[in-house]
C-alpha cells in the first residue's frame, strides 16, 4: 500500500515539479512508498481529505486546523522563511489611497483560496466593508484577478504576497498595494495523518536535516525556504485557536 | 496591580480610579489621545485560566506601551480602561468559562494614559476537552463602530 502526499493548492503553478522531485526525495528517505496527487483546486481537494485520501501534507494553515482538530493529524516541521501574508491591490489609476477610502458596493476579485480570501475580509473591515456590501468575483488564477484590476472591472484583489511579486514588473507597475498584513503567526505546517504516526520521529529527524545535504538545500530554496523547523502540537494548536478567531 | 504614576505631562491627564472584580483598585491617569491601530496586524495575547498574561506578540508590546517583561504574569485587566464597562467584560468571561466565543469592541488603556480601539475576539483554549487558557485576537475596527460602541458603553456606564 502506498500513503498519499498532497500539498494545499496555494503553492506558484512553477513549483509543481519541485515538490514532485520533494516526494521522490521523501520515499528514498524513509523507505516507504509514497504517491504525490497535486489536486485541482480546494474543493478537490478537501474532497480528498474527506475521502480520507490524504496521509501526509504540507498544509496552508486553514487545511491545517481542519486536519489537526477532526482528523488527528499531527505537525512534523514548518519551513523557515515569510510567514503567509497577503495583499489587497487596487490599479494605480484607481481613486483609492487607502483601505478607508474604499466604499459600499466595492467590488473584489479573489481566488478561491479560503486562507487569503478570510484575511482579505478582515482587512476589508475598516472601511466597514463586508460580503453585505461588497461584490466579489472568483476567478481561477492570480493573473486573472490582478487583470480584472487593471481593466477596471473590479476594485480591488486578494492576493497572497508570493504571487503579487511573481507578477511581471510591468503589471506591478500599474497596481497599488492598499495595504499587506502583517499576521506574523499564521503559517503552512507539514502534517501526517494517524496511518503514519508511528513514523512520526523518522519524519521529524529526516525533514530538520533536509537542509545538510546540497540536495536537500536545492529543494528546499526551490520551495521558498532554507531549512524545516521543529514545531510543537501546542504551536500548532494555538495557530488553530487563532484561526478560529478569524473565521467566526 | 501598582498604581499608574502621574504622566510628566499631567496637565491634560484625568485621574480616574478603578474597581476591579476581585475587589482590587487601581489609580490610572487618563489623556484623550488615541493611537492608531496598526494597519495589516492581529493584536494577540494568551492567558491562563485566571487571566493573568502568559504569551503575547510584538503588536501587544507595541500597541500597550509597556515592555513585555511589565505584562508577562500581569492580569490582562492592567490594561482596563475607565471607559469600559464592567458588563462588557462579565460578559466575556461568562461566554468564555462556557466554552464559547466572545468579541466585541473593545478601549484598551495605555502605559500612558492614551488608547486604541479593537475588535477583540476570545477563545478559550481546549486541549484533551479540558479549557486550559484563553487566546485574545484583536483587529481594526471601522470608525463607524468605535462610534457605535463609545455611545453604548456610555449609556450602560450611565445606568
Ligand atoms: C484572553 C483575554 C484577553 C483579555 N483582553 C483584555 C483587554 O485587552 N483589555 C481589557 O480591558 N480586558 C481584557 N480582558 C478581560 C480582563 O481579564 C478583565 O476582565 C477586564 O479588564 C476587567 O477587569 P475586571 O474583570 O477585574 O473588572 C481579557 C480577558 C481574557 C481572558
Amino acid at each position: 500500500m502506498s500513503f498519499n502526499f498532497t500539498v494545499s493548492p496555494s503553492f506558484p503553478a512553477e513549483r509543481i515539479s519541485d515538490w514532485y522531485i520533494f516526494n521522490t526525495w521523501l520515499q528514498r528517505s524513509l523507505s516507504i512508498p509514497i504517491h504525490l496527487e497535486l489536486h485541482d483546486g480546494f474543493d478537490a481537494q478537501r474532497a480528498a481529505i474527506e475521502a480520507g485520501q490524504v496521509d501526509l501534507i504540507h498544509a496552508n494553515p486553514f487545511d491545517a486546523s481542519l486536519l489537526v482538530r477532526e482528523k488527528g493529524f499531527r505537525a512534523i516541521a514548518q519551513p523557515d522563511g515569510a510567514p503567509d501574508e497577503m495583499v489587497v491591490v487596487t490599479a494605480l489609476s484607481h481613486p483609492a489611497q487607502a483601505i478607508g477610502d474604499l466604499q459600499p458596493g466595492t467590488r473584489i476579485a479573489c481566488a478561491n483560496d479560503p486562507c487569503v480570501n478570510t484575511i482579505g475580509r478582515i482587512l476589508l473591515e475598516p472601511a466597514n466593508l463586508n460580503a453585505d456590501n461588497t461584490l466579489e468575483q472568483q476567478r481561477s488564477t492570480y493573473i486573472q484577478v490582478a487583470k480584472d484590476v487593471l481593466r477596471g472591472q473590479v476594485d480591488v484583489g486578494f492576493m497572497p504576497v508570493g504571487a503579487y511579486r511573481g507578477l511581471s514588473s510591468i503589471v506591478r507597475r500599474e497596481l497599488k498595494v492598499l495595504v499587506t498584513s502583517d499576521i506574523q503567526v499564521i503559517h503552512h505546517v507539514f502534517l501526517i495523518g494517524r496511518d503514519l504516526h508511528s513514523r512520526a520521529d523518522d519524519f521529524v529527524r529526516i525533514l530538520l536535516s533536509m537542509h545538510e545535504t546540497e540536495k536537500g538545500q536545492d529543494l528546499l530554496s526551490a520551495l521558498g525556504a532554507t531549512r524545516w523547523q521543529p514545531i510543537q502540537q501546542e504551536d500548532v494548536e494555538f495557530m488553530i485557536d487563532i484561526i478560529s478567531t478569524l473565521t467566526q | 496591580m501598582l498604581d499608574m504614576p502621574p504622566p510628566s505631562n499631567a496637565g491634560g491627564a484625568i485621574e480616574h480610579r478603578l474597581d476591579y472584580a476581585d475587589g482590587s483598585r487601581r489609580r490610572v491617569f487618563v489623556t484623550h489621545v488615541e493611537t492608531p491601530y496598526p494597519q495589516g496586524r492581529l493584536i494577540v495575547s494568551r492567558t491562563d485560566t485566571r487571566g493573568i498574561i502568559t504569551q503575547c506578540n510584538q503588536s501587544f508590546v507595541d500597541m500597550s506601551g509597556y515592555e513585555r517583561s511589565e505584562l508577562i504574569g500581569q492580569p490582562h485587566c492592567l490594561l482596563r480602561h475607565p471607559d469600559m464597562p464592567a458588563a462588557a467584560f462579565r460578559d466575556l468571561w461568562e461566554t468564555v468559562q462556557a466554552g464559547r466565543q466572545w468579541h466585541g469592541y473593545v478601549k484598551n488603556l495605555r502605559k500612558d494614559g492614551g488608547h486604541y480601539w479593537v475588535f477583540a475576539t476570545v477563545v478559550p483554549n481546549v486541549r484533551d476537552e479540558r479549557i486550559v487558557g484563553y487566546t485574545s485576537v484583536r483587529r481594526e475596527p471601522s470608525r463607524e463602530k468605535v462610534a457605535q460602541a463609545e455611545a453604548t458603553y456610555r449609556e450602560w456606564i450611565r445606568s
